[in-house]
């Protein structure tokens, strides 16, 4: 399947921004999986993914959403229905933005506590269901159904 | 699906994986330069161990997958040119790569002792590991190897 070469660019931006946010969202959830048992280190460990989250994450899934902006607009979104594929990006997506936000939050009251508690457990279980919904866009992506 | 989605699906899978990882060890390389304390640096190195499995089967995986689909594809050979700079790359982050990876450990393993040793005060000599020239330079070696993949990937010159 081709496409025209003006799209590489935002293509490479976005692809790359998908990359660096599903980095993120592993590094954020391995400490908060080290941190579930709470012991030495686990304030350490929450703190670290509270400010992955926030440093790293946020600014990913702008760098990947405005560029899967930048490529609907100039290719796809010129009338008619758009694909399933791109249907399944953009819930993911969107529904990834709130779902962020909303973990940011949880991670950094969670950081401010002297013990992981119910909170800090919240955020991982977001953090794991965020890499699971973003494995299922990377699918949509690559196998793109009903193209 | 057919089986060419199928290659390309794992074979991005596999790219993520490893450049997902590759984020991983780059925020703690970051991290890694604000830490002084062994017991801290013995946390937050830990985050690092799945990042190496994810590395080392994506690295695998996305060759091998990325040949195949080379060889079903009609549009494209494995010896075309712009995949045969991805396997240079593709060398050359795995070769710095793991370099880096052997500094980290051992910078890892000595934090280890030092908390075995009972020492958890900052440590000059952890601060002076972590802001070593060495492993900073065959981490970003690694990751402008990947990233030119990356651009090799998307771009495919001369395809």
């Amino acid at each position: 399947m081709l496409r025209p070469n003006s799209l590489d660019f935002p293509l490479f931006l976005h692809v790359l921004g998908a990359m660096l946010l599903v980095g993120a969202l592993v590094a954020a959830l391995t400490a908060l999986l080290y941190a579930w048992r709470g012991g030495d280190g686990s304030a350490t460990l929450r703190r670290f993914a509270f400010r992955t989250l926030l440093i790293a994450g946020i600014p990913s899934y702008l760098l990947m959403r405005i560029d899967a902006q930048w490529i609907y607009d100039r290719e796809i979104g010129s009338g008619g229905k758009d694909p399933d594929w791109v249907g399944v990006g953009f819930i993911i997506s969107d529904l990834g933005a709130l779902l962020l936000i909303i973990t940011c939050i949880l991670a950094w009251r969670a950081a401010k506590k002297p013990t992981t508690g119910g909170l800090a457990r919240t955020v991982t279980v977001l953090t794991g269901l965020m890499l699971v919904a973003y494995v299922v866009a990377i699918w949509a992506m690559t196998a793109k159904p009903g193209a | 699906m057919s089986l060419n989605d199928w290659l390309l699906f794992l074979h991005v899978a596999a790219a993520f994986a490893v450049v997902a990882a590759i984020t991983v060890f780059t925020i703690l390389v970051i991290v890694g330069r604000r830490i002084d304390r062994p017991a801290e640096a013995v946390a937050v190195f830990r985050v690092g161990d799945p990042a190496n499995i994810l590395v080392q089967a994506g690295t695998v995986l996305v060759l091998v997958l990325g040949v195949w689909l080379a060889i079903r594809l009609p549009e494209y050979h494995p010896w075309d040119g712009w995949l045969i700079g991805a396997y240079v790359l593709w060398a050359v982050a795995g070769g710095a790569g793991a370099a880096a990876g052997k500094e980290y450990m051992r910078i890892q393993k000595r934090a280890q002792e030092l908390v075995a040793e009972g020492r958890l005060e900052p440590s000059p000599e952890l601060r002076a590991e972590l802001h070593a020239a060495r492993p900073l330079v065959f981490h970003l070696v690694t990751t402008a190897a990947v990233l030119g993949l990356l651009v090799l990937m998307i771009f495919k010159p001369g395809a």
